[in-house]
């Protein structure tokens, strides 16, 4: 198992796989945005349709921008007058995203402090080919750094890739290489946590038993994800996968490269979203001139189910504050197709690896859900469990990251509701993060453990 | 009881819990910044002076104290902002959220945050085996370090109210004895490990604090003697 991660040709899905999530992690942050955006612009246009019966015309203008090519008109209209509903329902979209977020990082530190298999050294990805065992400091950060350089390189190969696959439509490799990979994360990592976590609290289970347990989970896991299943069960399926891909990674990168990646990523994210030749964005405008959905299990939403290759919005997970969309959103089926291509625009940007994509829906229901990037979820989660795992400082370090990345998070949100267009959600929370796993650890901790040590309260 | 509170008051309303974690954060960021005053003086002082490191430590403490209310009235100056912006959005012109339990929230948001920073690392360590005070420290460290913190989670909680309060409505006086109230909490800290002198006093100015607070929300004597018998 460990030697496989290390270098046979066999990692090649997996890599594949990971790269995409990585890839895929920066995109989902826009769509998150865009999702929150259409959203708020649709509240915030309910809103002040109901007050001053104002015609659609600004709305359109700011739809526009919202959603992109295809349906800002139709949109806007819709979006007028949902904004104002939007942004008070904004803050139910900031926690439908916390919790997930949270359960995730839960997981993860949980995992983390427990097994111990997640700490040990055990070798690396063929990724960051460059060791970080080396005696000078200097060396150690050349090597770190050029590990980065390989990792977002294949990073952005693989994106391109994906968009050029998408670009000429080759929908069924896309499918297949989306199905493989859940495929070996949903089967072969499963299997590698159960038996560490089985080995740490010394519980021994028999092979028929594991084998039925890891088959009904991946079985159920890949209908979930990939074709229909119950919301909420959907949700939990796309937590546990980027739970056990932020383990994977916190396990095989090493210390230093595990930071200056994760600060590169985040870089590489704004740029991908925001510039105009990026890749995400171009896959996102893609997918919303061709009104297609974005792939599903790249994107996690919190209010909709998603079938295979059709991103229809369901409304039946879209829960009570549905009915007070339904009053404005009846009769407005032609804004359907602009919502699908909002939502998948927000799930390009994460091809490959599960990233929850936050989409709007702007179907039938006013509710719309939030879609964030799986890679997203897996960034947040890798810098808390190193957070976990590498501080001296402990639950005080965690916990410090943790507010840290919810923070970031929120303003996100706010961003998308202001900017209405796909923003990248990993910079501002990754900055954040990193941050205040630095300063908590090197300044707060002295200060905390001296006071503690005295009984001080402050 | 500051979990139970959370549960029971907070979690129902998703905005509520965005100006609980903004709380925390902004505690977060004034324990930040007075560590690092702390750190800088401490590394540019002698390490081996054993009364300069106390003396240190004490205006550490008490620099940090003052960052704490300052970032309080940051707080509150950002609340106010957003309350116009809710009012603003929000469809019959009055803001889903006042100020009153804005304050509350964030109270407890700052408490939350300073509990945790103080007993976390302690809980994780009593988890694990170990004689208390085996070095002829108190026994009873654990269990004072449990009060304590639960006691200043509802201090950071009532202050942020009278806070709040004080700012609405310019009364300088209650923002100063806020200051003043957290300043002595600290100072009676001071005292440990007689825990005479700093768990009493800080139970005292709870109280007292608690009232004070009661009273500014509107509760009166009758409420609570209406609310003890049970009577509709």
């Amino acid at each position: 198992m460990i030697t496989f991660m290390n270098n046979s040709d066999s990692e090649e899905e997996p890599c594949n796989e990971r790269t995409s999530l990585m890839s895929a992690e920066s995109p989902p942050v826009p769509s998150y945005q865009d999702g929150l955006q259409a959203s708020e612009a649709g509240e915030a246009q309910t809103h002040r349709k109901r007050r001053t019966g104002s015609s659609r015309s600004p709305n359109n203008a700011a739809n526009g921008s919202m959603s992109g090519s295809s349906i800002p008109v139709r949109e806007s209209a819709l979006e007028n007058e949902e904004e104002e509903l939007t942004l008070k329902y904004g803050a139910k979209h900031v926690i439908m995203l916390f919790v997930p977020v949270t359960l995730c990082m839960i997981v993860v530190v949980a995992t983390i402090k427990s097994v111990r298999f997640y700490t040990e050294k055990n070798g690396q990805l063929i990724y960051t080919p460059f060791s970080e065992d080396t005696p000078s400091v200097g060396q150690r950060l050349l090597n770190s750094v050029l590990n980065t350089i390989v990792m977002i390189s294949v990073i952005v190969v693989m994106t391109v890739f994906l968009v050029l696959l998408y670009k000429y439509r080759c929908y069924k490799f896309i499918h297949g290489w989306l199905i493989l990979s859940s495929l070996m994360l949903l089967f072969l990592f499963t299997y590698i946590y159960l038996g560490e976590v089985l080995k740490t609290y010394n519980v021994a289970m028999d092979y028929p038993t594991l084998i039925l347990i890891i088959w009904n989970f991946g079985a159920v896991g890949m209908i979930c994800i990939h074709w229909k299943g119950p919301l909420q069960l959907q949700q939990a399926y796309l937590i546990m996968i980027s739970a056990l891909m932020a383990l994977v990674f916190i396990k095989y990168l090493p210390e230093w490269s595990a930071w200056v990646i994760l600060g590169a990523i985040s870089i590489y994210d704004l740029m991908a979203v925001l510039c105009p030749k990026g890749p995400l964005r171009m896959l996102v405008e893609t997918a919303q001139e061709r009104n297609e959905p974005i792939f599903p299990a790249l994107i996690y939403s919190s209010a909709m189910m998603w079938t295979v290759g059709m991103a229809k919005p369901d409304t039946a997970g879209r829960g009570p504050s549905q009915q007070m969309w339904d009053t404005a959103e009846d009769g407005r089926v032609n804004h359907r197709s602009p919502s699908h291509s909002n939502s998948e625009i927000l799930e390009t940007r994460s091809p490959g690896a599960t990233h929850p994509v936050i989409s709007l829906e702007e179907l039938e229901e006013e509710e719309r859900g939030v879609k964030l990037g799986l890679g997203d979820f897996i960034f947040y989660s890798v810098l808390v469990g190193k957070a976990a795992a590498t501080a001296s400082g402990d639950w005080n370090t965690t916990l410090a990251c943790f507010v840290a990345i919810l923070i970031g998070l929120c303003l996100t949100l706010l961003l998308l509701a202001v900017f209405k267009k796909a923003l990248p959600a990993l910079p501002i929370s990754i900055t954040f993060g990193l941050v205040f796993y630095f300063s908590t650890d090197n300044l707060v901790r002295p200060f905390m453990d001296t006071l503690a040590s005295h009984q001080l309260y402050i | 009881p500051a979990l139970g509170l959370f549960l029971f008051t907070i979690a129902r309303d998703p905005l509520r819990i965005i100006i609980l974690i903004a709380g925390a954060f902004f505690w977060l960021v004034s324990l930040l910044l007075s560590s690092l005053i702390w750190f800088i003086a401490v590394k540019a002082s002698d390490p081996n002076d054993e009364p300069l490191q106390k003396g240190l430590l004490i205006f550490g403490v008490m620099f940090s104290v003052l960052l704490q209310e300052a970032f309080r009235f940051l707080y509150y100056k950002l609340l106010r902002k957003a309350i116009e912006g809710l009012v603003a959005l929000s469809e019959d012109g009055c803001s889903p959220i006042s100020i009153q339990q804005m304050a509350y929230v964030a109270g407890v948001g700052f408490g939350l945050m300073s509990g945790a920073f103080s007993m976390i690392n302690l809980l994780a360590d009593a988890l694990g085996p170990g004689t208390v005070g085996i070095y002829g420290d108190s026994q009873l460290y654990f269990l004072t370090s449990a009060f304590m913190t639960m006691v200043l989670i509802f201090l950071h909680t009532f202050w942020g109210i009278l806070f709040f309060h004080g700012c609405e409505n310019r009364c300088w006086w209650e923002i100063v004895a806020v200051v003043v109230m957290h300043l002595a909490v600290s100072a009676s800290s001071f005292c440990n490990p007689v825990y005479v002198g700093s768990l009493v006093p800080s139970y005292v100015l709870m109280a007292v604090a608690a009232t004070w607070a009661y009273l500014l929300s509107g509760g009166s004597a009758q409420n609570v003697r209406r609310f003890l018998l049970c009577k509709s």
